[in-house]
């Protein structure tokens, strides 16, 4: 157990060098920092002054190496624009992005399973088929648009729910503050989170049906026929744990996917979260906050995938944790 | 009255562009506590007999017409709840390969119970310990901590017998085995042979032993059906269809033996291959690799007729023995 915890501990570090690197070369070349900082009446002496103290001149190692040291003791940077600390800038939103990835994950946790394994068992059907239509349908139109035509439907013709914004939001520790905690902020939640499931739920419904037809044709489940199981058992004891031990791994990657995905999103929604953050930062041409995004985004994604293969391990009896690592 | 009487049976696929037949007709008999085994080559339409006699095929394969009457119930007609009640419980089935019929993600505990419980009222516990007992039955050692462990944990000859323990957990009056040691080594199957042998005279259980290997037949069992190409062409008493084979294929089938065979000689083999199911000849379908068809052959599929000790599918069978007769006697 922990060779292979400490396995995967120096492989997301490797990961998180890469990810440092990028981000770190980027800032490079997004803008002359000075010129945020002083704007245009200082001198160009002043300026080569400035740059010196600033550590601009030296080399590319050296800036990348203090940029590492610092990140490394939760410094990564100021933000131009908030006067703060990025690394808290980004914390503050972050637990808005969470619950609307939280709230997605639920939808598509819910939906998938019963969907996918309907689809599979009954392929002919004509509700089947109709699933099967509308999941290309929702795999094929972006996010944006989907959550445009839904303010416009739900929101503006209809009036049933509000179109941005948390709403009503309840403190529960520190800066934490959740939207499932009133009514207000559920209604708030709902139109953002079928927006960011919009793409992940149908492609979740394929992957369910595309690997139980498959597990429904092997012979462990033709021989619980013969052994005169019920239906019910084989579909959802027998075939349903087969079928999801793939759909966790795609699962995990796809759920870091979806931190990235709650950009547009949130931006449709003006959902106060870290992505319509990271767009305004752009906007701003915040170079330290579009940096700690990145570095805070790849985290997610090397700690999301890192307890994935962990619970994979423990789903699945023929990948045996306490003995791997060697 | 028999424990298994199956009568005119036809099998089809439904394919594509065709529907083509993979049993034609075929009939026989089972009595209570019988072992019967079923020969042929790959394609002949062995498994499909024994999947078909607990209307488990999968689609697009189906029962055409025909009865399959199970004391006296046509398992044909029965509804998919009398079908549960059946399979498992009073008819078991013991599948090929012993690596990939068991579930990977469930203990053999697990799968054990799970079909106590499907057919008996018992508790978690009572269905451990018929499990348990059921397992040393079949000689497996330490049968408490097996229940704990995953298919994965065991070998193959282990998880067969776990198989064969499965099938003999709820008393069933018949077994069907397809080829349920061809996946395994050699030195286990004759094991596993024994052991099922063992258990079915023990229990007065009956058993269909669907195999390629007449070795195992003559040694297992009491009555032998020959198929080929979706009919039975040869059947009757082991003893006999090994000794005195009727049926030009069986004859091929027997002298393809290696036991047959002078060493270091070549293995004599039956020309050809047998046709696919969407090209089976008119007339009997054995005749393009029948060194004694005739025009009949090509053109008539032969009747099941009594001849000797024996029930056999050929036209010619009368002549083929006379010249056999004739040759003896020149000899």
């Amino acid at each position: 157990m922990f060779a292979y915890l400490a396995k995967r501990v120096i492989q997301a570090v490797a990961v998180m060098f890469v990810i440092s690197l990028i981000a770190f070369a980027i800032q490079g070349n997004l803008g002359d920092p000075l010129r945020e900082l002083v704007g245009q009446s200082v001198s160009e002496e002043v300026r080569q002054q400035l740059r010196d103290e600033l550590g601009l001149n030296d080399s590319f190692l050296t800036q990348y190496l203090r940029f590492a040291g610092n990140a490394l003791q939760g410094d990564l940077g100021t933000s131009y624009f908030f006067k703060e600390p990025a690394l808290d800038v980004i914390l503050k939103k972050l637990p808005a992005t969470l619950e609307l990835v939280f709230g997605a994950t639920l939808i598509i946790v819910g939906f998938s399973v019963p969907l996918g394994v309907y689809t599979a068992i009954k392929p002919d059907s004509i509700l089947s088929r109709i699933i099967m239509g509308l999941s290309i349908v929702g795999i094929s139109i972006p996010v944006f648009l989907t959550a445009i035509l839904m303010i416009f439907v739900f929101s503006v013709e209809y009036g049933w729910f509000p179109s941005y914004g948390r709403g009503d939001t309840v403190h529960v520790w520190g800066y934490w503050e959740t939207n499932f905690a009133t009514a207000d902020g559920w209604m708030h939640i709902i139109l953002p989170s079928i927006a960011l499931a919009s793409i992940m739920l149908p492609l979740f419904v394929r992957l369910i049906r595309a690997e139980m037809m498959e597990v429904l044709q092997s012979e462990y489940v033709k021989y619980a026929k013969a052994k005169g199981i019920n239906p019910w058992r084989i579909y959802f004891v027998h075939a349903l744990k087969n079928t999801l031990l793939p759909v966790i791994t795609v699962g995990g990657v796809q759920i870091g996917t979806m931190v990235a995905y709650t950009i547009l999103t949130e931006t449709v929604f003006q959902w106060p979260g870290m992505g319509f953050m990271f767009l305004e930062a752009v906007n701003r041409v915040d170079t330290p906050l579009i940096v700690a995004y990145l570095i805070v985004v790849g985290f997610i994604f090397v700690v999301t995938n890192t307890i994935v293969d962990l619970i994979y391990g423990l789903v699945n009896p023929t990948v045996n944790i306490a003995r791997m690592g060697a | 009255m028999s424990l298994l009487s199956v009568r005119d049976l036809t099998v089809k696929f439904a394919m594509r562009d065709q529907t083509v037949t993979a049993l034609n007709g075929i009939s026989f008999d089972l009595a209570k506590g019988e072992r019967l085994g079923i020969v042929g080559e790959s394609g002949a339409g062995k498994s499909i007999t024994g999947f078909s006699l607990m209307n488990l095929l999968s689609r697009p394969g189906y029962i055409d017409s025909g009865q399959i009457l199970f004391n006296g119930e046509d398992v044909v007609q029965m509804n998919d709840k009398r079908l549960r009640n059946l399979r498992g419980n009073r008819m078991a089935m013991i599948f090929q390969d012993p690596m990939v019929t068991l579930n990977p993600v469930l203990t053999i505990g697990q799968q054990m119970i799970e079909t106590l419980m499907a057919h008996r009222k018992l508790s978690r516990e009572e269905a451990r310990q018929i499990a348990i007992v059921k397992l040393r039955e079949v000689y497996i050692p330490s049968p408490e901590e097996r229940l704990e462990q995953y298919p994965h944990e065991l070998s193959g000859g282990m998880r067969q017998r776990i198989i064969i323990a499965i099938a003999l957990l709820l008393d069933p009056q018949l077994i069907i085995a397809d080829e349920p040691t061809t996946a395994l080594d050699v030195t286990i199957q004759a094991d596993i042979m024994e052991l099922m042998l063992e258990l079915c005279q023990s229990n007065q259980v009956g058993l269909i032993l669907i195999t390629h290997d007449l070795g195992v037949v003559s040694q297992m069992t009491e009555r032998t059906l020959v198929m080929y190409a979706g009919r039975i062409i040869e059947s009757g008493r082991t003893r006999e269809i090994i000794n005195d084979p009727q049926h030009p294929y069986t004859q091929g089938l027997i002298n393809a033996l290696p036991q047959q065979t002078v060493p270091g000689q070549r293995l004599k083999q039956i020309p050809g291959n047998m046709p696919g199911l969407a090209s089976i000849p008119a007339g009997c379908a054995f005749n393009p690799r029948c060194k004694y068809a005739t025009d009949l052959c090509r053109s008539r599929v032969p009747e099941t007729v009594h001849y000797g000790e024996v029930e056999v599918a050929c036209h010619e069978v009368q002549r083929l023995n006379s010249d056999e007769d004739r040759q003896e006697a020149r000899a």
